[in-house]
Parts: C-alpha cells; structure tokens; sequence
C-alpha cells in the first residue's frame, strides 16, 4: 500500500509545503488505491480526470506560495453534495442521470482552498439509514473485520462510503453529512474522527436536503487536527442560506493547545442505556479517567429528557423529509417512470416516486406525511417540536452550570454484519443513533474520536458534545482525548 | 392510534407514492411500530412549552427585494426528463 495515502492533512500539508510531495503524486496515489478498492464498495463516481487537473493547479499554487492548509489534499465528497456537472443523486434512483448545473458552497470553498476531488461516496439512500444498506449503489463495506472472520461488516451509515474511504486510506480526508449521527456513527465503526459541527457554521446550500433543521456537513478525517482544518475551509457565512449564522470563523486547528486543564466534563446519567455491552460502558469510563488525567473536572450531570429522543427525531426528521422531497416528481431532474397509455400528471408522480424512492426513504416520507396530515399535526409534529424544546432546554442548563464538553459514547455497539438487520424491526435500526441524536435536536457540535478497539478487534468510539459556536474548545478537548487513547489501530487490508 | 389499511391508502395518496393493494397490510403494520415508538412522547408534560422553531435565536436575514439570479434557462431545463420548446413537459392536466 501507498504510504502516501496514508498521510493525514496536517502531514501531507506540510510536506507539501516543504516539497518533499507533489499534490499530483498525492492524487494519483489515492486514485491507484481507489482502484483497487473496489470491494469496498465506497467510491461510486470516480472523477480522475477532474483530480489531476486540480492537483496541477495546486501544486503551481504551492509552488507560488499558497498559504491555505487544504491546497493539494485529495479529498473524497459524499454523494450528498451537488457537484457540477458530476452525478450528485444522494444514492438515489430517483435522481439517476442528475448532473447538476451548479457546485453545492462546502465544495466551492473547498476547491477554492486548492483541495482535490477525487470522486463522490456511497451512503445510505438520501441520508436515510444507519448502514449504508439503503443505497441504490449497493452497499459500502467496512474495511475492518472481526478478527479473522470473512463476514462483511456495515461502514455504519449515512456517510458510510466517506468512512469506509477515510480508514482504508483510500483519500486523505472526506466530506460527511449529519442528521441525527451520519456523521458520528461511521466514524465510531470506522475508527476514523468525525466531527458535527454546530447547525448553522456550515453552509447547506447545495446539500440534497433530508430535514432542514437537523442536517449539518463536517468533516471525516484520520485525526482531530485534521477536522479542525478541514472544518476551517468548510465553515462560514452563507448568503445563500438563510440558516447559515454570520459569525467569523476561528482559527480552529490553533485552539488545540493539547491544555484543558480546569475543563468540566460532564457525564450524563441518562446515557447509561440497559444492553450497552460492557465494553463500551468500560471504554466510556476509561475516557473520563483519561480526560481527568489530563486535568479536566469530571462532573456528574443529567439530561432528563435523553430518552425522548429518538421519538422526537423520528416525527421531525420525517416530516422536513416529506416535504423536502416532494421536489422529486418527475418533472425537473431525475427520472421519470415510464408510463401507460392514459396516465396523467397523478400517476406520473405516483409511479415516479414508487420506482425511484426505496422502501426506507418511502416509510419516512409516508410517516411524515402522515405527522403533518390535518388532525395530527398538533399530537405529533406541534407536540415533538416542543418536546426538541425542553431537549434542548436541558444542555442550556448543564452548559450554564459551567460544564464545557459532555462525554458519552458514540454508538450502542461495534459495527455489525451487513444483512444482519434485515429482518428488524426499522425501530431496531433507528436504535443506533440513541447517543447521537440528541446533539442535531439541540443544534450543538459533536465529535466522534476512535478510543479503542472491542473484544474482536472492531473499533469504537467515544462522542464529546460542546457548547454551541465552540468547535475549538470542543476539538481542543478531543485532541487530548485522542492523545490519552493513542488509538493508531488500521484494519488489515483484505480488499 | 392504530393504522388500518384504508389509513395506509390515504396517507400513500397523500405522499404521491403509488403502493399496490397487496403492499399495504405490511405498510400499516410497520407505521405502527413506528407510531407506537412515538407515543412515548405523549408522557412529557410540554404544558406551556414553545415550539422550538430555530436551533440558535436568530432573525433571518433581509435584502432588498430585488432580481439576484436567473437567466439561465437553459441550465434549469438541462436536467429534465422531458424539456420542450424552453418549458419542462409533463402529461396532459387538463381534459
């Protein structure tokens, strides 16, 4: 395997600044292992031509000085995101053959940083799903196994091809979405860092919608400083989404000082969930004591209102969703399903959106629109966005108590077999984001940073919630979670 | 609340998702079990509590109401499925 691949941002940046690496040897690197990973299933568009081109540019940009710290990194993008004149169809049938006409604003201001595209990354159907197994595309594997077993395991979902890229050193870093834990989850299953940024540092636009108030993009990146760098380039002020807040963007790769002593770092009660394996319930205590070691205060909290949750997620998500997606009818992008002779405009979408939505998608939007139907709008939908309140309501009052970061795990359990949840229950599936979901109902940041490896050699993760606008803070506190934990485990290569 | 299958018709109707007859037992029964998931929330004493409407307090932006983008027909129609004479196309309407 390339070495070079392997580099993380902050290394191949300054290697390339020192000119030790050319931005063209990086990119064509990561294009020969893309082509070797077929079996992973994570690269579903593959842009070498478009890779090249601007790995040339950047290294004359390098070569004449360019000071931004993502000029010349390869970078892998999640489907998710319209990029011009390259297919963006969110892993949908329904979009097949969508080239879009414009460049989604996370994409532009990271090309404008000099960064590369190596191609867009499976995920699950319109972000909906928890491992990658809703994609038209097919499934994204996880490059890790247990032990040495053959079974394929889930990359975790939604960005689940941007995971599995990332830890197979398939690109340097990638572009992730977050609705309720897509970004989080795959990263915990994956071994890699993912970040969430507060709702409203990063631009939507562009972004194929799921549920407006909920979806934030970050970063899935092999280290804490490479978030904070790749963070840098993404966020900022959006006049093109309304949503997007004009605050400045920090320097967040110079808050990490390694120094949180006197941090407060609270646990919260309402975590500690009955069938947690033991492991993580293990894993979690030893983060605390790590982060006490390195001079925080750990602190014992609660958020009453944690187990609402996912209840609450599953009436709003669903109802944004059906209304976000009423755009696809056949009409303006995408495809159309073919029709019988007599059919008007009704069974054009009806066959339309029958063909083009899989099973999961059409369950969310039927549920959605089943929230928002005249008589239950104010038992469901009026009643879970009260419900978000008092969510939220409940990490104001732990942040005004002083508390600077929450710790809890990222995931219920170490990733699992593809197929394995077939035949559950959709509830089952949902379970997956209980830590998570809380974090995008209250709009605050949070990252996902590898913390050790399970009984079968499967990574997991631990989650840091931060106060809202402190990604610094908050990456400051993981970059020494990830010191104490020193996880440097990679999966052994299979594929 | 429980969905029958005449419910799952409806609400299938609505979203504009043409589900056959067969499908919609299996439909109803998985919207309950995610209904039922739901109605944990009717535990939670929300009396007096304001919809959350936005993640951070803020006021919207505004501009002047003036033209900002556009002219581009051509770009709008490139990705439909049936464009026609500059207008997307789409079945007869109306009778």
């Amino acid at each position: 395997m390339s070495e070079l691949t392997k580099l993380t941002i902050a290394e191949a940046r300054d290697r390339l600044r020192a000119g030790d690496v050319t931005s063209t040897e990086l990119t064509q690197a990561c294009l020969d292992e893309i082509e070797k990973a077929d079996a992973l299933g994570a690269f579903v568009h593959k842009t070498p031509e478009i890779a090249l081109k601007q790995a040339a540019a950047a290294d004359a940009r390098i070569q004449g000085g360019a000071e931004n710290p993502m000029c010349g990194i390869p970078l892998g993008i999640k489907d998710l995101f319209c990029t011009q004149g390259v297919p963006s169809q969110a892993a949908s049938n329904i979009l097949d053959g969508f080239k879009p006409e414009y460049e989604s604003t996370v994409t532009t201001q990271l090309w404008q940083a000099g960064s590369v595209m190596l191609g867009k990354l499976n995920m699950d159907e319109f972000a909906m799903g928890s491992s990658n197994e809703t994609s038209t595309y097919g499934d994204a594997v996880n490059p890790w196994r247990r032990g040495n077993e053959e079974t394929a395991l889930t990359p975790g979902g939604s960005s689940g091809g941007s995971a599995s890229a990332v830890a197979a050193d398939l690109c340097l870093a990638a572009t992730g979405t977050d609705t309720g834990g897509s970004i989080r989850q795959p990263a915990a299953f994956t071994g890699i860092t993912g970040l969430k940024p507060t709702y409203g540092r990063v631009s939507r636009w562009g972004i194929i919608a799921f549920a407006s108030s909920l979806d934030q993009a970050g970063p899935m990146t092999k280290s804490v400083r490479d978030a904070a760098i790749m963070l840098g380039a993404m966020a900022g002020h959006d006049p093109k989404d309304s949503t997007s807040a004009d605050l400045p963007v920090p320097d967040f790769e110079a808050a990490i000082t390694g120094d949180i002593r006197g941090k407060k770092i609270g646990i919260p009660k309402e975590y500690r969930i009955d069938g947690t394996p033991a492991e993580i319930e293990k894993l979690w205590s030893l983060g605390a004591e790590m982060l006490r070691d390195a001079g925080a205060e750990i602190v014992d909290i609660s958020l009453p209102h944690t187990k609402y949750a996912l209840p609450t997620y599953y009436v709003i998500a669903p109802a944004e969703a059906s209304s976000n997606l009423a755009r696809y009818d056949g009409v303006r992008f995408g495809r159309r399903a073919k029709l019988a002779q007599g059919d008007g405009i009704t069974e054009m979408y009806e066959k339309t959106r029958a063909e083009g939505f899989g099973a999961e998608v059409q369950r969310r939007v039927m549920i959605g629109t089943y929230v928002l139907s005249a008589g239950f709008y104010d038992a469901y939908y009026n009643r879970a966005r009260k419900v978000r309140a008092l969510i939220k309501r409940d990490f104001d009052q732990v942040f005004e108590a002083g508390v600077d970061a929450i710790l809890t795990p990222a995931t219920p359990s170490a990733a699992f077999g593809l197929g394995e949840m077939t035949d559950a229950d959709p509830v089952q599936m949902y379970l997956n984001d209980v830590f998570t979901v809380t974090v995008n109902l209250a709009g605050l940041p949070g990252i996902s940073v590898p913390a050790g490896l399970d009984g079968k050699g499967l990574p997991l993760g631990l989650q840091l919630i931060g106060r809202p606008w402190e990604e610094g803070d908050l990456l400051n506190i993981a970059g020494s979670l990830e010191t104490a934990a020193g996880f440097m485990a990679k999966p052994k290569r299979w594929w | 609340m429980s969905i029958d299958t005449d419910t799952a018709r409806r609400v299938a109707k609505l979203a504009r998702i043409k589900v056959e007859d067969d499908a919609l037992p299996a439909l109803a029964g998985e919207f309950n079990a995610i209904l039922g998931f739901i109605e944990q929330l009717n535990e939670v004493d929300v009396e007096g509590i304001e919809p959350m409407t936005s993640v951070t307090p803020m006021r919207l932006k505004r501009r002047e109401d003036v033209v900002t983008d556009g002219g581009y027909q051509e770009k709008v129609l490139a990705n439909a499925p049936d464009a026609r004479e500059g207008f997307f196309a789409v079945p007869k309407v109306v009778e």
